[in-house]
């Protein structure tokens, strides 16, 4: 990892110290690895995996199931200590990214907390982890919550909700205090289709409201092309980056980009790519 | 036909349809609620008339109504008796909760205490209370004490199991959220083991409500001279058949109430929907 450990920073607000090479990329990964070892056997989940994501820029990491892009994701949250290489977030090591509130997570079931109100779960945020309190101009949280569709439903418990609403829920939640990257694992990947399609087109406008950086699981080829402004292939066993492939699609795209020519060619190209690595 | 002419037709119908519904409803919950009573009413008449017809001793079985002007008569002992029994079950309760519930939070946060005392636990909980109950009368003397111990000690094991349970079944992605946010171990626990663990906590609650009294009573039955432990057994040595059985009844709606109101409290507190308790 990049940089030593840093100890109980207070979580500051302010911008990171830019380091040089951290001055435009918003994630930097070098000849990333990460093997768990078990008492049986060692696995490989990501050998020499690197990339990087500009400010501002919206990647989708597509593969098969077992080709390590969520332990990717959590490489870049800190959540796992990469075996070797480095990782760099906004020019700090993960672990300071995350104590400095850089970065919201949103899990592929929504993960809220049952016993707390919608509102409740989005304030989650801002009552633990030493959080010094909102910046003047960040989002409150119950504008959050209209930001993705919510109005009104703010004292609704989430067995009151329906899956696609639980997920709005959790974007809210970790779009609260304004992270400059967000890291999605499969967000959408368990809802049914309709609600799928009209979730990824606001999450292209939240994109281009909040102007945040983000990272974007899923195995599904269209849902990777849609959102992203580039898609990084993966190949399993061990995990590695197969390609990386510029998405040229207007920047206002609705979901009818997928009937398009450019669109169509584009995703026949990926799925040649992802065709080659299985194996 | 216009629709003005079809519409108050409709309403009619409509509003019939729902006073056919609630009467129905209606019907239902009354129907829910008169079967159990039958059933206890049917369950006496037969006992009465099984004592009556084998002509059963009053020594060795008394008949419902027996029963009931015994209850009648001694209300004032019966309730003398049953104080001290809902003291010694009350405190025995909130003693051996709490006890489990700290015990629960350092075993979660420390898990070579819970490898080592554990199985100490284990051995304690397989000792019947009937067996235990002498050994607390000799550490601690004829007084309440024991008694509160003993009903602490049965209260206290499945609160443990249940609680620890509660406590570590946190949603794996939900700790992955905390440790994001760079929770602190104090605020994951406020924050979300402690409200996930509430459900368990209320499951055990509502064991050892009923539990509790069982543990009372027990301590009782050694030299005790009070309560209704010792009622029972002053009864049985007088074959006092009725009196007996009026005081295992008025336990009994005592243990009821203490688990009601434990209820009660659950539904009062765990708002949400339970998550998926397998």
């Amino acid at each position: 990892m990049s940089g030593p450990a840093v100890a109980a920073l207070p979580v500051a607000a302010e911008p990171a110290p830019a380091a040089a090479a951290g001055r435009t990329n918003a994630v930097s990964c070098q000849n990333v690895t990460v093997r768990f070892v078990t008492a049986r056997r060692t696995v490989t989940a990501l050998e020499n995996v690197s990339f990087t994501v500009d400010r501002g820029g919206f990647l989708s990491l597509l593969g098969p199931s077992g080709c390590g892009k969520s332990t990717l994701l959590r490489v870049v949250a800190d959540l796992i200590a990469p075996s070797s290489g480095a990782v760099s977030v906004f020019g700090m090591s993960p672990q300071e990214a995350r104590r400095r509130r850089s970065l919201g997570f949103v899990f592929q079931e929504a993960a809220l907390l049952p016993w707390r109100t919608a509102l409740q779960n989005v304030e989650l945020p801002i009552e633990v982890g030493g959080y010094a309190g909102l910046r003047p101009g960040d989002p409150t949280p119950r504008e959050l919550l209209r930001l993705v569709g919510l109005d009104g439903w703010e004292q609704s418990y989430p067995h009151e909700l329906s899956g696609g609403m639980r997920q709005r829920v959790s974007i809210a939640r970790a779009l609260l205090g304004g992270p400059r990257l967000l890291l999605m694992d499969e967000p959408f990947g368990a809802l049914d289709e309709i609600t799928r399609d009209r979730l990824n087109e606001e999450l292209r406008r939240i994109w281009h409201e909040t102007k945040t950086t983000i990272l974007f699981v899923t195995h599904s080829v269209y849902e990777a092309m849609f959102l992203g402004e580039q898609v990084l292939v993966m190949s399993p066993n061990p995990g590695r980056v197969r390609d990386i492939v510029p998405i040229d699609l207007p920047r206002d795209r609705d979901l009818r980009v997928r009937e398009t020519e450019p669109f169509v060619r584009i995703a026949a190209r990926l799925r040649a790519i992802l065709g080659r690595s299985a194996s | 036909m216009t629709t003005s002419d079809v519409a108050p037709a409709l309403h009619y119908e409509v509003a019939a349809a729902e006073a056919e519904y609630h009467r129905l409803r209606r019907r239902e919950v009354w129907r829910r609620r008169m079967l159990p009573v039958a059933g206890i009413a049917i369950a006496l008449t037969v006992w009465a008339t099984l004592v009556h017809v084998l002509k059963v001793p009053p020594f060795v079985a008394p008949s419902p109504l027996l029963v009931i002007t015994t209850l009648y008569a001694k209300f004032g002992l019966l309730m003398t008796n049953l104080l001290p029994t809902a003291i010694e079950a009350i405190s025995g309760f909130a003693l051996g909760n709490l006890t489990a519930i700290l015990i629960a939070t350092v075993f979660v946060h420390k898990k070579t205490m819970e490898e080592t005392f554990f199985p100490i636990v284990v051995i304690i909980n397989t000792i019947p209370v009937v067996a235990k109950a002498p050994i607390l009368v000799l550490l601690l003397g004829n007084g309440m004490e024991p008694k509160i111990a003993i009903a602490a000690l049965i209260c206290f094991f499945p609160t443990l199991v249940n609680m620890v349970r509660g406590l570590e079944s946190v949603n794996p992605r939900a700790m992955e959220l905390m440790r994001v946010l760079s929770a602190s171990r104090r605020e994951v626990f406020f924050k979300l083991r402690l409200y996930n663990s509430l459900p368990y906590l209320f499951s055990a609650l509502k064991i050892s409500a009923s539990t509790s009294v069982i543990g009372a009573i027990v301590g009782e039955w050694i030299g005790s001279t009070y309560g209704i432990g010792a009622l029972i057994i002053q009864a049985m040595y007088n074959f006092d058949s009725a009196m007996l059985y009026a005081t295992v009844i008025v336990g009994s709606i005592f243990s009821v109430m203490f688990f009601l109101a434990i209820s009660v409290a659950e539904r009062l507190t765990v708002r949400w929907q339970a998550p998926e308790m397998q």
